[in-house]
């Protein structure tokens, strides 16, 4: 009883704003003749046709499969790259200017040379992906491997855990809180770079859906796609933090303390 | 080799007391001349000097020494933590140069020592995964946690505990790896004295169920005379050996009826004076 005015109250203190910006979106949109803001109800009319129509499998399908595998594939190297470089100092000495360059630089500017040496299509959107969004994960391992605590350390030796065990038992949850924010960060220009390299080097997905209707002046479908594209992004980032709450629950509890 | 103790590990408040045994006439754990400087030139920290000891197999021997004595660089030599200068540890017949197999450390620092990340049990089966298989290990966590008086605690995470409590998950992880000696560094320096006094019943208890050999390292004179049949007196660093002191105070221990013993204020008497010493000559050093 208690827990469900809890909830009820803070979905509540949350929700009232967003509400009241889309009622006076509505309501101020709604007698609107300009060609660039279409009122609201166009919009959702045209969301709704398209989203739940035949641009679900041919647009919106496709960005999802690329953004999963992209990202996986991100966090995987991420990790496990970040591992490997943590636990050598002679690898990451060596690695560090690579991965400090490659950091620096910012990932769209990698989509001309992607298109020269891929082509156009969803290998090449994933390649900018990864090769953008990884980074954030890789430098966050690595600082959260080398944060490993002196009596942990000892600890693991003197009980003699092998390479394995050290690594999935003590090495890998004591970076759990850093890896997560580098995952965050992964995630977020992951959903960027699927969008930029959609909309100059690919043939379907959301971002190339977003350009094309821009450029045929399909000015509610502009808005459709680009309010899908936000909807995706929040619903990514509440199932992080989920996962994220999930996982690191020790780390909140320990905190609280 | 070595005294097994029994196969299955009951709750100590079962046992009766039995004594040392003394039939063993090997050593378990021989220190020769142990030697550790930090750094090099000029800038060298000399740390221990020549440290040599013995440990019989079944002994209890504390180590208590005035701050800066090397405690911590003495303790983590002889569990194979780091290499020595030169000197050497022997145990049960070998040279350490890693951690032995047969040894269990219980940390100082509880709160650092043990995963927050995992449960208490977890914690303390993590160990025996490489000595147990699963159902072994689920029996000897069970056992590990009623000897130390964390029944049912299990499930919970360090950081739901007490600091007395964690030190003593930290205790059943050590004794459920089934060392055959007990190296505790500075165990009950940061719990409260009353939880102290608590502790050091409970590691005698445990000491006689499981019939470990205890190496204890202390700064606290008081705990190292109680709970010791032998007291090592080291001096301040450079540190070497001063004093090597057998308790023959009867056993059982008791915190009142052993404290009030005419031997218990002697030799209590006789450590603090060596350490005085030791702190005097060290700062005359200086």
């Amino acid at each position: 009883m208690n827990t469900l005015t809890d909830t009820t109250r803070t979905a509540l203190t949350r929700l009232w704003l967003p509400v009241a910006l889309v009622i006076a979106w509505w309501v101020s949109s709604a007698e609107s003749t300009s060609l660039y803001f279409p009122p609201l109800a166009t919009i959702v009319e045209v969301f709704v046709r398209d989203w739940f129509g035949p641009h679900f499998t041919a647009d919106l399908l496709p960005s999802l499969g690329k953004f999963l595998i992209g990202f996986t594939l991100a966090a995987v190297l991420g990790i496990t790259g970040g591992m490997l470089l943590g636990m050598n100092r002679y690898t990451r000495a060596a690695a560090e200017p690579i991965v400090l360059f490659f950091r620096s630089l910012p990932g769209p500017v990698l989509v001309p040379i992607g298109i020269m040496v891929i082509g156009i299509g969803a290998g090449m959107n994933i390649f900018i992906m990864v090769l953008g969004a990884v980074w954030p994960t890789l430098m966050n391992t690595i600082d959260g491997v080398r944060s490993l605590d002196l009596v942990q350390q000892d600890m693991s030796r003197s009980y003699r855990l092998t390479l394995t065990q050290r690594i999935r038992y003590v090495v890998l949850p004591n970076a759990g809180p850093q890896i997560f924010a580098g995952l965050r960060t992964t995630l977020q220009m992951s959903i960027i770079l699927i969008v930029v390299s959609e909309m100059v080097a690919s043939t379907n997905g959301i971002g190339f859906y977003v350009l094309y209707s821009q450029q045929t002046f399909a000015v509610a479908e502009t808005w459709a796609g680009t309010i899908l594209l936000g909807v995706l992004g929040y619903l990514a980032s509440l199932l992080f933090i989920a996962v994220e709450r999930r996982v690191l629950a020790w780390q909140a509890g320990i905190t609280k303390e | 080799m070595t005294t097994t103790g029994p196969t299955t590990a009951r709750a100590p408040e079962t046992i009766t007391y039995t004594g040392i045994e003394s039939s063993y006439e090997g050593t378990m754990l021989e220190v020769r001349h142990l030697k550790k400087n930090y750094g090099s030139g000029e800038k060298t920290a000399r740390i221990l000097a020549d440290v040599t000891f013995d440990v019989k197999p079944g002994e209890f021997v504390c180590v208590v020494g005035p701050s800066g004595s090397g405690k911590t660089t003495l303790l983590r030599s002889i569990a194979g933590l780091q290499a020595p200068t030169s000197g050497e540890v022997i145990f049960e017949g070998e040279t350490v140069t890693e951690p032995p197999a047969k040894m269990a450390v219980v940390f100082q620092d509880y709160s650092r020592s043990l995963l927050p990340w995992m449960t208490v049990a977890a914690n303390v089966e993590l160990p025996m995964r490489n000595k147990f298989d699963k159902a072994e290990r689920a029996r000897r966590v069970e056992d590990a946690l009623i000897s130390v008086g964390l029944a049912g605690k299990g499930s919970l995470y360090p950081w739901q505990m007490s600091g007395g409590m964690q030190q003593r998950a930290a205790i059943a992880r050590g004794i459920g790896y089934q060392p055959d000696v007990l190296l505790m560094d500075e165990p009950f320096a940061a719990v409260d004295a009353q939880t102290r006094i608590e502790l050091e019943d409970l590691v005698l208890r445990i000491r006689q169920a499981y019939n470990t050999t205890v190496l204890f390292v202390t700064h606290d004179i008081d705990e190292a005379v109680y709970l010791a049949d032998r007291v090592i007196v080291l001096s301040g660093a450079p540190t070497s050996v001063t004093e090597n002191i057998v308790v023959d105070l009867p056993r059982p221990r008791d915190q009142i009826e052993t404290k009030a013993l005419p031997r218990y204020a002697q030799i209590r008497n006789q450590v603090f004076k060596l350490i005085q010493e030791a702190k005097s000559h060290a700062s005359v050093q200086s």
